[in-house]
């Protein structure tokens, strides 16, 4: 009853209803029930095979390419279930843009990746593109950096600037959402404090849910965080209250680094 | 002891020695092949030196020195080593019956190089070594003497070769359009017939044409006949080294040469000449002689239409199979078999091309399509479609290998980045997959056209000859003939080395034909990995 009215919120923008989660016949998520506010940053945290990830690639379906994958439960986005039959994957991923762990430019130049999601969407008039190439660039902060070479392979960026490469490439379609899932773990601590920034100021457009096994990271970044251990959401509270005052004791021992 | 051969044995020196030793006997083994193509090839052009030798029993013997060898089991007491003798080629088959001959050393008193004799390259019976006596026009002498019968004859062999190109021309481009569009007529009229119109206004037009048709071509008949008779109007008188006379039309003598009489760079000239003109000539003399022109365009053009045919295929079995079938046994022993198709031996393609291709689909298509050129076929026997298919179906399995290897090596972050900007499958395979799987699929067109290339014997079912009458490619709308026969270096070795009267003529022949078949190869291999380097730059880090 609660849930259902906290669906209709105003402030919620993804629900999550007593979902559970199987690859074949493991199962990955353990009744997890959730809300992501709006224009909030919401982290997930948890040891290795939590869970966490798990839950993130339910929000753009892209657990559906997984053989056996299956998933009982509902998720709403906006108060509608997106594995409802009736939705559009394509179109639902669109809504929900995601950055990945591993930098993923696509081997083409800076402005095929950014333009790619949009020409997708149908859009071909050059200034329309050319437009939107420079609005994305300069909301991943990348812009000043690579305006005189978009025609450059995108390959020939630095790690850091490839990975804020792909957060334009994902805000070029213009998402509601945008999932990251351990955006900084393979870069360095300069790029890293670069994307935190940023996600300061993307949240004003968006909401953000982020992965992440960097502790530091999600108190300083996040509004809420959740707690992930084996499959169970342990806990999901503000983060300040998560790092300061948890209310479980397994909470605890993972913030204070005394596991995971 | 023993306990330092197995340190040895362990430190894995010999091991290294052994990989060395395999790779140098690779390359040895390549090298060596290489080069004794090189130099059988490559020497052919070469306009070589004539000797002329005097005998013991006082006979003259005029040639081309070609070997020295020891004479078998001839060791005497005074010949510890045995005694020698030495190859030449003579030419003058129409007079000595062969082209070579064999001349023990020690019957040899003397031999020179004189500057006076020339090799003659005629159209028919190979070459003549000899000097001119005369030159005449019809009855009358026009010059008399070596000398002055060189002389003479140099523009009289130009204007003769004119003269052959303006009868080539005449007889395969203008009587041969005549021919053709005369057989087009035939077909309609036959065509009409079987529609049952016999007697229409339509049919006598056709009627009509031909016998415009026929007129046209009797007139150039006779154009033909006269510059024949022009060709005849000249004759040489040549002696050979022993004084028999030989009576040639000067039309009869494609080049005269004087090789004892030329400097360096003139024969470095004449080298490439001749170069050329074996690039660039039909062949003449059942393909012992001339050029291999139309053996290089049927082997280039089966190649590229073999690749046109293959890449498709290939690709969207390996995207099916990689990309969308549920991997499990079905596929799994698809693969197996796949694989397997790549070991069968191509004579087994080239049956199968026959049946099927030639017999099946041919058969089908000429009753369908062709019905008024019945009983002769179309496409119900061999030609370079049929052939090109055929080798495409027996390089399939390398380029489904190889692309589904490159797809498998596209990185599963590609796929997900690009379906979670709102991408179907479809367009992610298009747009980001195909690219990145551009490479390996090139590499399978290398592989597949290397192995084209080389294969003989499926073409000899499924449309090669010996001398093909046209080239499949012309100026008559549809401009490419799939239907027609072709020639094809493998096949032309084939037949030169081992099917010619005059095998010991044709070797030369053989040769080059191999050295232009390996370079057509390395050509064709290059020019895919350039394809291939081209779009890899295109799709990968232009500046890292």
């Amino acid at each position: 009853m609660a849930s259902s009215e906290r669906s209709q919120d105003n402030n919620s923008k993804i629900t999550v209803e007593e979902t559970n989660f199987f690859y074949g016949e493991k199962q990955a998520l353990f009744n997890v029930a959730l809300t992501v506010p709006t224009h909030q940053v919401t982290a997930f945290i948890g040891p290795s095979g939590c869970g966490k990830s798990t839950l993130l690639r339910c929000f753009n379906r892209l657990n559906d390419l997984v053989e056996g994958a299956r998933l009982i439960g509902r998720i709403c986005l906006d108060g509608k279930d997106i594995y409802d039959p009736s939705v559009d994957v394509t179109d639902l991923r669109t809504r929900v843009g995601m950055v990945f762990q591993k930098v993923n430019p696509f081997p083409k130049s800076i402005y095929q990746n950014v333009v790619y999601g949009p020409q997708l969407q149908g859009i071909r008039r050059r200034s329309v593109l050319d437009g939107i190439v420079e609005k994305s660039l300069q909301g991943a902060g990348l812009w000043e950096e690579v305006k005189d070479r978009l025609h450059h392979s995108a390959l020939s960026l630095s790690g850091g600037q490839q990975q804020r490469l792909c957060i334009a490439r994902a805000l070029a379609v213009n998402p509601e959402v945008l999932l990251m899932d351990e955006p900084c773990s393979a870069l360095d601590p300069i790029s890293t404090a670069k994307i935190e920034e940023l996600l300061h100021s993307l949240k004003e457009q968006l909401t953000v849910v982020i992965v992440t096994h960097n502790m530091q990271q999600a108190a300083r970044i996040s509004d809420l965080t959740g707690f992930f251990l084996m499959g169970e959401l342990i806990e999901y509270a503000a983060t300040k209250t998560i790092f300061t005052n948890p209310s479980d004791s397994r909470t605890e021992d993972y913030v204070t680094g005394r596991f995971g | 002891m023993s306990d330092r051969i197995k340190k040895f044995l362990d430190s894995g020196t010999l091991f290294v020695w052994l990989c060395g030793t395999a790779v140098a006997a690779s390359l040895l083994m390549v090298g060596g092949v290489l080069l004794l193509i090189m130099i059988n090839g490559l020497g052919f052009f070469w306009p070589h030196a004539l000797v002329e030798m005097t005998l013991t029993d006082g006979t003259h013997v005029l040639g081309e020195l070609k070997g020295e060898e020891v004479i078998p089991h001839s060791e005497t007491p005074e010949f510890p080593e045995g005694k020698t003798r030495v190859r030449l080629k003579v030419g003058n088959r129409d007079l000595y019956g062969l082209d070579f001959r064999w001349v023990d050393t020690d019957q040899i008193t003397s031999a020179d190089f004189p500057k006076d004799v020339a090799a003659f390259e005629r159209r028919e019976w190979g070459n003549f070594y000899g000097r001119i006596r005369e030159v005449s026009r019809g009855e009358a002498v026009v010059a008399s003497g070596n000398q002055e019968g060189w002389k003479a004859l140099q523009p009289l062999i130009e204007r003769a070769n004119d003269l052959h190109d303006e009868i080539e021309h005449l007889q395969r481009d203008v009587i041969g359009d005549i021919n053709y569009e005369i057989e087009e007529t035939r077909l309609r009229i036959r065509e009409l017939g079987l529609q049952g119109q016999r007697e229409t206004p339509e049919v006598a037009e056709f009627q009509a044409d031909t016998n415009r048709l026929e007129t046209r071509y009797r007139k150039h008949v006779e154009t033909l006949r006269a510059l024949s008779r022009k060709l005849d109007e000249h004759s040489v008188l040549l002696v050979e080294t022993n004084g028999r006379e030989k009576r040639l039309v000067v039309g009869q003598i494609v080049k005269a040469l004087r090789p004892n009489d030329m400097g360096f760079f003139e024969k470095m000239l004449r080298y490439f000449m001749n170069f050329w003109s074996v690039l660039s000539e039909e062949p003449r003399e059942a393909n012992t002689e001339g050029g291999i022109f139309p053996a290089i365009f049927g082997t280039v053009m089966m190649v590229l239409i073999m690749s046109v045919a293959v890449v498709p295929f290939g690709v969207l079995a390996a995207f099916y199979l990689r990309e969308y079938a549920r991997q499990g046994l079905i596929v799994r022993v698809i693969r197996i078999a796949v694989n397997n198709l790549a070991g069968v031996p191509s004579i087994v393609f080239g049956v199968f091309g026959l049946g099927f291709f030639v017999y099946a689909v041919g058969g089908t298509i000429d009753n369908l399509f062709y019905p008024e050129a019945l009983p002769t076929p179309t496409y119900g026997t061999g030609g370079i479609l049929w052939a090109s298919f055929t080798l495409a179906l027996l390089t399939v399995p390398v380029v489904i290998v190889s692309t589904e290897e490159g797809l498998s090596a596209v990185p599963r972050e590609y796929r997900e980045g690009s379906l979670a900007l709102g991408a179907t499958k479809f367009e992610s395979m298009l747009r980001v997959i195909l690219p990145c799987a551009l490479p390996g699929i090139l590499t399978g067109l290398i592989l597949a056209v290397a192995r084209a290339t080389g294969e003989v014997a499926p073409l000899m079912l499924t449309g090669v000859v010996k001398l093909a009458p046209a080239l499949p490619l012309d100026h008559h709308f549809p401009f490419l003939h799939f239907e027609r026969k072709f020639m094809h270096l493998g096949f032309h070795i084939f037949d030169v080395g081992f099917q010619s009267p005059n095998v010991e003529a044709a070797k030369p022949m053989v040769y080059v034909t191999t050295l232009i078949l390996v370079m057509v190869v390395i050509v064709l291999n290059l020019s895919a990995v350039a394809l291939r380097n081209y779009m890899q730059k295109k799709f990968k880090a232009s500046a890292v």
